[in-house]
């Protein structure tokens, strides 16, 4: 039998988690130079063009086919192409159709490779990222998303991943797989690519800040789905996630305004933006785990932590353009481990931390999920990068850097704002267009 | 014929094109600018890290006069301009060979 209630709710989870992405273009987008806006944005959507196909060819059952060995990784060719899938309403617990499943992770898959864009803003071949995002996604996405995300089920034989099962980490909707994963990942890229020309010396201050809030405000809008979407069932866990991630991220953008407050002497649009998905990507493992009031403390820790975080590249050296460290890695660390010491059993998950007397065991768990993906993700993501390095190439010339990648890479201007030249006919300020197809059809 | 520049403060805009107005003055050409003298730029912080904007938006504002309303014209932008803090701007005259009003020929002081 269909759950009606269920599949209406996964579904719609999964649309509001689609437009997170489209949000992370827009969030990245503002936060660049007008000069690279464009290339910024693509790099997200270049995910959704290509990990979306990867998906449904190979990456639902490399994450959620039957185990092949130590809960590492799932059969890569028993969905393949979503074979067998279409007609199975069985195989998901709680009535759930499996292609309910399959668009819901997804959209995962899209938004985690997307992520990692951030760090490596301004100066890398859009041709070069989409390769790396194809055998990322293969090699360290769907492998993890097996590990965290797939849980063994004995009514039908079915075996998932070692996290979920073996180790029993808590991770609801991400932490480990998405945010820890896309954090580590964009900075071993940072660091392979090397620092964009001028980075320390010339402002490279976002160009719309405006547009930055409204990405921030579509994510948020959008993880209602990634985190209340995680019960898989529109059921009482939805709604506590539900009110989990509006007060975490409420409490966190409020810890990262006052820590700029009391730090610059001003509380800034691009913090509270900065708040939000900081507080977001720290509820995301634990929504199901705390109370709401767990949830204030916790967020709030997470706007603290991340606001003094993203300091530390100018300190290290290293160029993760827009944060992608200081937010998803320190925040997704966060997250995670935090279940271990704010956890109660009262929660749907029922477990309790070590502020609840449930002893370090939890945080023990937490610890070893989070720096199994770190490590995996950060080894792989060297290898990939330098072979791409090696071969490939990752940067652009460095004159097209200086005049902007959006030229250079995509042939486009991200803004027209000289209007008074225009309007006029093209012997003023643009030619007339030379494709071939239009002179044709001129002539004809 | 003089061309008399001046880079102003953008909020005073309307009130040195009130005085112009006031003077007599008939035409003139404002654009956008941006730079900085004495005053220097500002500085922004974002996410902690403290950028410094050299470049403080400016409204420059050119006006062609007759030699004998120069000194004038100046002293009504300056007086116009000024709020006495640093930033105000700079005004300039310098001499103009030849004018000509595009739709009719005329040249020189006819075409002022």
């Amino acid at each position: 039998m269909v759950d009606t209630g269920a599949t209406a709710w996964v579904l719609t989870s999964a649309a509001l988690v689609l437009l997170m992405t489209p949000g992370l273009a827009l969030f990245y987008g503002g936060m660049v130079r007008p000069k690279s806006v464009l290339n910024m944005m693509m790099m997200s959507f270049g995910s959704l063009a290509l990990i979306g196909v990867l998906w449904v060819l190979y990456g639902y059952s490399i994450a959620f086919g039957q185990d092949v060995g130590g809960g590492l990784l799932g059969n890569p060719t028993e969905y393949l192409g979503l074979k067998g899938l279409m007609e199975d309403t069985t195989s998901e617990s709680g009535g759930l159709p499996a292609m309910a499943f399959v668009a819901f992770q997804a959209v995962f898959a899209i938004i985690t490779v997307a992520l990692i864009s951030g760090a490596i803003a301004d100066r890398v071949k859009f041709s070069t990222w989409m390769v790396f995002a194809g055998i990322w996604a293969t090699i360290v996405y769907f492998p993890v998303a097996h590990w965290v995300f797939d849980f063994s089920n004995d009514d039908t034989g079915h075996v998932g991943g070692w996290i979920a099962n073996n180790l029993k980490a808590l991770d609801f909707a991400g932490g480990t797989a998405v945010h820890i994963n896309a954090g580590v990942a964009g900075l071993v890229l940072a660091i392979i690519t090397g620092k964009r020309r001028g980075f320390g010396r010339d402002p490279m201050r976002p160009h719309n800040l405006p547009l930055v809030m409204l990405g921030a405000g579509l994510l948020w809008f959008g993880w209602f789905g990634f985190n209340a979407g995680s019960a898989l069932a529109a059921n009482n866990t939805a709604a506590v996630v539900f009110v989990n991630t509006i007060v975490a991220t409420s409490a966190a953008m409020l810890g990262w305004l006052v820590t700029e407050r009391f730090r610059d002497g001003h509380a800034t649009s691009l913090g509270a933006a900065s708040g939000a998905v900081a507080g977001l990507v720290a509820i995301t493992p634990a929504c199901n785990a705390l109370s709401p009031v767990g949830s204030i403390i916790m967020g709030a820790i997470a706007g603290v932590l991340c606001a003094l975080a993203v300091g530390l590249k100018y300190k290290l050296g290293y160029d993760d353009s827009l944060d992608v460290v200081g937010v998803h890695l320190v925040g997704g660390l966060w997250g995670t481990l935090a279940i271990g010491l704010f956890a109660t059993a009262a929660a749907p998950a029922g477990a309790d931390g070590l502020f609840y007397g449930g002893g370090a065991g939890l945080l023990g768990t937490q610890a070893v999920g989070a720096f199994a993906v770190l490590a995996y993700s950060a080894v792989l993501t060297a290898i990939i990068g330098f072979a791409l390095k090696a071969t490939m190439g990752w940067r652009i010339p460095e004159e097209d850097e200086v005049a902007g990648i959006d030229q250079a890479q995509h042939a486009e201007s991200g803004y027209d704002l000289v209007g008074t030249f225009g309007g006029h006919g093209p012997s003023a300020g643009t030619a007339a267009p030379t494709s071939k197809r239009t002179s044709e059809g001129a002539s004809a | 014929m003089k061309l008399v520049t001046a880079v102003i403060k953008p909020h005073k805009l309307d009130d040195v094109k009130s005085a112009l107005e006031s003077f007599g003055v008939q035409g003139m050409t404002v654009s956008e600018a941006s730079g900085y003298g004495r005053q220097r730029g500002h500085t922004e912080v974002y996410r902690g890290a403290e950028y410094t904007v050299d470049m403080v938006p400016k409204v420059r504002l050119e006006v062609l006069v007759d030699d004998l309303d120069a000194t004038g014209v100046v002293e009504a932008v300056v007086k116009a301009a000024a709020t006495g803090r640093i930033g105000d701007g700079k005004v300039w005259v310098i001499p103009v060979d030849d004018v000509v009003r595009v739709r009719t020929g005329e040249h020189g002081a006819d075409a002022l």
